[in-house]
């Protein structure tokens, strides 16, 4: 679907950050808030938006610090519904975040969090391999999180290091 | 026993009066949890690969000195860029120079074309260094004040009014720092009709050439019949976000360029090489970043215009730099007064516009060169001053009335 200028604008100010409030973005945008309350709607109903989502460092969080692992899969595809029937089967367990369909060596790429180890094994052994198309299963945990989505995590860049007043 | 050390020093350099700026900052960074609009520079860090070039140019060992005018490689990149970006044409060998800044571009023009006594017109508001530089050359600066009425727009009459038979040259800003004021090409073409009638110089300081929200940018210099009377000053500082990083550059005909490179030579040698290096990349591959900046500083140039606006703070649209320039006149206060009264109230740093010339009196600079979260928490501190000076009034025009 192609964009206005406009609307494109507003979603990368949404991109950066959702909070800001429709009125202050449409100051910024040199529009109306009627207009731009129209364009978030619209981005939310053609699933051009398709959350808002906060990126949480739960690393930080004690107590709550999550197993995280990137299991690579490889099916084979059922007859008449290729890949995305397979696909659907997976993604639909609630522990599996992400789920994309890859070239090369293996065919899906998961990445499914848990509380412990072996909430992750058992996922793996009971829930992902018995699955009927499922060849072969290779699980790779992550040990920290650089940066997500674009995020550097951790990074303190936001620090201002200029003088208050300069010419 | 030495003589007062008052004695010993320069009579010129003792009689330059301190920056406002300089002032502002002291008081400023005496007070904790300070909101700034007052910063002259990008929000931005530099780019990564430019920073990255220049830890590789480290990392390779290029730590001598350069040519004096700089890397030829870096003026072909400069004098490519300026021929795409902004259809003028200088010799890469002989009509470019790499500088510390911007600021070390003018200095070294007014060095290079100044007689004792030669006027150089400056139009104010005003950029803070460039009357203090034309005095320390030797020349007159001569303030030529704008107006808000068209949007500190400079107009040929006002140049008329200012030219004497010393007048040299013409110092041109736009954008301009501090009203964000940018001359389309019309505008330009109006000017130069004076500038060649009177046979002036014009220094023309692009340094935000880059940023400009409305219009494509027009070059002085690629004005009809300018080039020739045109000292192109530009750098990396504000449209590459590398102001710390002391690189500008000038280009002009090569008889000036000729006398600036002596003056470069006994004073600097050159600019810093490894940085030159960053300078490089940032030419070649970076647009799609500048742009991206730009692009942040046109939404909030949009947001704190029409909020300083709504708060009752008259303020034009300019359009470029990262600045705005909204009138405090309806408050009676001088912008000095102002500034000081919001910094201590309200924890938000501003600049005075008398930091900027006479005509800046009754104005404030803000910078919108800060995150949109920083900004949104200023105007509500701003608003709340202006209310809490509105009551003030309300109370003194109630006991007056009272009596
Ligand atoms: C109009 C203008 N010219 C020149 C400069 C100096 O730039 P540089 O950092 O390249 O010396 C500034 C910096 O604030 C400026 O506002």
């Amino acid at each position: 679907m192609r964009l206005s200028g406009e609307e494109l604008e507003v979603l990368s100010i949404l991109e950066e950050n959702h909070r800001i409030p429709v009125q202050d973005i449409a100051l910024m945008v040199n529009s109306s808030v009627e207009d731009v309350s129209a364009i978030i709607k619209k981005l939310e109903d053609e699933k051009i938006i398709v959350s808002y989502p906060a990126l949480i460092d739960w690393s930080k969080v004690a107590g709550e610090e999550n197993i995280v692992a990137m299991i690579d899969v490889k099916v084979t595809p059922k007859r008449g519904v290729g890949f995305d029937e397979v696909a659907e089967r997976i993604y639909r367990f609630p522990e599996v975040t992400s789920l994309y369909l890859m070239s090369g060596a293996y065919d899906l790429s998961i990445t499914i969090e848990g509380k412990t180890m072996s909430e992750i094994a058992r996922f793996v052994s009971e829930k992902l391999s018995t699955i009927d198309n499922v060849i072969s299963t290779t699980t790779h945990f992550m040990l920290k999180k650089y940066k997500h989505d674009g995020v550097i995590f951790g990074e303190n860049n936001d620090r201002d290091r200029r003088m208050v007043v300069s010419p | 026993m030495m003589k007062e050390h008052q004695h010993y020093l320069s009579g010129m350099v003792k009689e330059l009066k301190p920056s406002g700026i300089r002032k502002f900052f002291d008081l400023a960074a005496s007070i904790k949890g300070v909101i700034s609009l007052g910063v002259g520079e990008p929000d931005f860090i530099t780019p990564w690969s430019i920073r990255e070039a220049a830890i590789l140019s480290l990392e390779e060992g290029y730590t001598s000195y350069t040519a004096n005018p700089g890397l030829l490689e870096l003026r072909q990149e400069i004098s490519g860029y300026l021929n795409k970006r902004f259809g003028v044409q200088y010799n890469p060998v002989d009509q470019v120079i790499v500088t510390a800044g911007a600021s070390q571009a003018i200095d070294l023009t007014f060095r290079a074309i100044l007689n004792p006594g030669d006027e150089v017109l400056i139009i104010e508001p005003a950029f803070v260094s460039y009357a203090p530089l034309v005095t320390l050359a030797g020349g007159k600066p001569i303030p030529v004040s704008t107006h808000p009425s068209n949007g500190f727009k400079l107009t040929p009459e006002q140049i008329e009014n200012a030219i004497t038979t010393k007048t040299k040259a013409i110092l041109l800003c736009s954008p301009n720092n501090p009203t964000g004021t940018y001359l389309n090409k019309e505008e330009l073409t109006k000017i130069a009709g004076v500038v060649e009638k009177h046979d002036l110089l014009v220094i023309s300081d692009e340094i935000y050439a880059e940023l400009t929200y409305d219009d494509e940018y027009t070059s002085f210099a690629s004005i009809e019949g300018m080039y020739d009377r045109t000292i192109l000053i530009n750098g990396f500082s504000k449209g590459f976000a590398m102001t710390g990083w002391r690189l500008g550059f000038l280009a002009a005909p090569q008889p000036f360029t000729e006398q600036m490179v002596k003056i470069l030579q006994y004073t600097t040698m050159c600019a810093p090489h490894m940085l030159q290096h960053g300078a490089i990349e940032a030419l070649r591959n970076t647009y799609h970043e500048v742009e991206s900046m730009r692009r942040s500083y046109r939404r909030r140039r949009n947001y704190i215009v029409q909020s300083l606006n709504s708060i009752g703070l008259d303020c034009h649209t300019p359009g470029g730099a990262f600045y705005v320039f909204p009138s405090i006149k309806k408050t009676g206060m001088s912008s000095e007064q102002f500034a000081e009264e919001l910094l201590l109230a309200e924890k938000v740093a501003v600049v005075p516009g008398s930091a900027f010339g006479e005509s800046g009196e009754g104005y404030i600079r803000c910078s919108y060169a800060t995150s949109m979260e920083q900004l949104q928490e200023a105007m509500q501190r701003i608003k709340r001053f202006m209310d809490s000076l509105e009551s003030k009034e309300n109370r003194v025009q109630e006991l007056s009335t009272n009596n």
